[in-house]
């Protein structure tokens, strides 16, 4: 490679610093620590390349980080906790569209390049632009700008031979001496189009899936055009992320009982949804605000589960605030969350931790849900498919084999809820028809903080 | 780079990924990827040298080359500050009274 050693070591301690600063992000103890190292070594990496030899365009260069580091440094500062996984998804794409950008300037110019690298550039130029294209569909799609999921018909045929003809383009360009512009400005529209006929068909609920799988793609992105630009550097940084992402896709997928095969090729949206599930038997018993304060007032031990519905009423300070009133009286207060409340794993217990809640209070599924046994009240707060015991029970459900919290098997359960409406995926929740479940309607907002009046009166 | 030399990188790169994040607890996992989104932010340094390493005189590689820095700059910048504001906000419950600890 064409720097000195200089600029060769700085990448090589900021590869290692990556590698740690990952490993710190495992505990939350020292995940800050780790995001922090991390942040000095893409600083101290970037500044060092600027003393590269053979730089040229020094000022578009800084101009190009000025601006982009910029707009996402504002963005990244001002967007709301319930919007994260979005803007993960956009910045990631950025990344993936910037892995796609490198090999088309090397198209551009021509270079010549040997077998493995030109199949490894043009490789990268695919998967990047997937990505890149992918990713805008995934954040179209949760901030609500695109509502609907199209699906065309024969999607998989469709998926298939746009593949092949992006491959086959592709490699054709890579490989000739020197390729023509319009060649390469197909190529190019043909891996951005791949994107989004690859997730355009993939309803909301799924998304976090592909936003972590789309994740991993432009960390193998960044690594195959590491090897091409000769950098080290970019390829560790870049295989370490394509496969901690394939292993993170995984487990989330496991979690929702969703195989990526299905997810990418028969969506939920649609068909699957009409799965009708039994009849349920019962009827929804209504419970007041003061009802809900006492129990909770006079319980050992209550187990509050809190859904995405409670995050986007911004309910979370509120739900907090009782928690607390609630252990000055000696009740025992955990949170419980599903590996897929919010959006995406692990998203609830930031929206938690936004809110005060310390993380020794916050247990996952497997942690906690030989608890509800002993629990006298689970307070399920905007949450539904993730409760409902049909996912046990009835084979003919949609979400039959799902997960799920044991709410049902509390002394008590309350569900705080809007109104009698179905679930996310329009599914009818057993849970609120049990012998032991009280409902407690309204915004969350409202209904706890009526419970907090009483639980306070109850105390004076 | 020899090609087997690289081969080895990739394959050793791959094992080092899967194993720094298995032992990631759930709470973890959003910050995580967001987190591993900041890390190929560093593909910010392949788009200097391809924007560096442009002719200069032709305006297509100057704005393809553009593009990579824009985007690479925002990936680790934008990747960079929402991991960190959803990593500052873990606290734990006993290191309240104690701040000094």
């Amino acid at each position: 490679m064409s720097s000195n050693w200089f600029v060769s070591t700085a990448y090589f301690i900021a590869a290692v610093v990556f590698i740690l600063g990952l490993k710190a992000m495992s505990s939350p103890a020292t995940a800050r620590r780790g995001i922090v190292w991390a942040g000095f070594a893409m600083v101290g990496a970037t500044v060092v390349t600027f003393f590269a030899p053979g730089l040229h365009n020094v000022g578009l260069i800084v101009t190009a980080i000025v601006l982009g580091g910029g707009v996402a440094w504002w963005s990244g500062k001002t967007v709301k906790m319930t919007d994260m996984p979005q803007m993960v998804a956009i910045y990631n794409g950025m990344g993936g569209g910037a892995a796609a950008a490198i090999a088309a300037v090397e198209l551009v110019r021509g270079v010549q390049h040997d077998a493995v690298t030109s199949t490894l550039m043009a490789l990268g130029a695919i998967i990047g632009s997937v990505a890149f294209s992918g990713s805008c569909v995934a954040f179209a799609k949760l901030q609500g700008i695109m509502k609907k999921a199209y699906r065309l018909p024969a999607q998989n045929n469709v998926n298939f031979f746009l593949a092949l003809a992006t491959f086959g383009v592709g490699l054709t360009v890579s490989y000739s001496d020197a390729p023509g512009g319009f060649e390469i400005f197909l190529f190019f529209a043909l891996a951005l189009a791949l994107g989004v006929v690859l997730v355009n068909p993939i309803g909301g609920a799924d998304m976090p899936v592909v936003i972590s799988l789309l994740n991993a793609f432009t960390g193998l992105a960044v690594g195959f055009e590491g090897y091409v630009l000769g950098n080290p550097a970019l390829i560790v940084a870049g295989i370490v992320v394509g496969a901690s992402g394939t292993l993170l896709t995984q487990l989330m997928a496991k979690a929702m009982n969703r195989p990526i095969k299905n997810i990418i090729f028969t969506p939920l949206t649609g068909a699957a949804v009409e799965g009708e599930g039994g009849a349920i038997e019962g009827t929804m018993k209504e419970f007041s605000a003061l009802d809900a304060a006492s129990v909770m007032r006079y319980a050992n031990k209550v187990i509050i589960v809190p859904g995405y519905g409670m995050a986007v009423a911004g309910a979370q300070h509120k739900v907090w605030e009782m928690a607390q009133l609630l252990e000055e009286g000696g009740v025992e207060v955990v949170f419980a969350i599903h590996p897929v409340a919010g959006r995406m794993p692990g998203h609830m217990n930031v929206l938690l931790a936004e809110a005060g809640v310390p993380y020794e209070k916050i247990f996952d599924l497997e942690e906690i849900n030989a608890d509800f046994a002993q629990a006298d009240v689970a307070l399920v707060i905007g949450a539904n498919d993730v409760v409902n015991p049909v996912a046990r029970t009835d084979k003919s459900s949609p979400i039959y084999g799902m997960p799920i919290l044991n709410v049902d098997m509390a002394q008590n359960a309350i569900v705080v809820k809007r109104g009698k409406g179905a679930g996310y995926s329009g599914i009818e929740n057993a849970l609120f028809y049990k012998d032991n479940c009280r409902m407690l309607y309204g915004s969350a907002q409202q209904a706890i903080g009526e419970v907090i009046q009483h639980v306070k009166a109850l105390e004076a | 780079m020899e090609g087997f030399a690289a081969l080895y990188i990739f394959m050793l790169a791959a094992f080092a990924g899967y194993e720094v994040i298995s032992r990631v607890p759930v709470i973890l996992h959003t910050p995580l990827m967001s987190g591993s989104n900041f890390v190929h932010g560093v593909v910010l340094i392949g788009g200097m040298f391809a924007l560096g390493h442009a002719d200069p005189d032709d305006p297509v590689q100057l704005v393809i080359g553009f593009i990579a820095v824009f985007l690479g700059a925002a990936n680790a910048a934008g990747g960079y500050i929402v991991t960190e504001r959803m990593l500052a906000m873990f606290k734990s419950g006993k290191s309240k009274g104690g701040a000094q600890q």
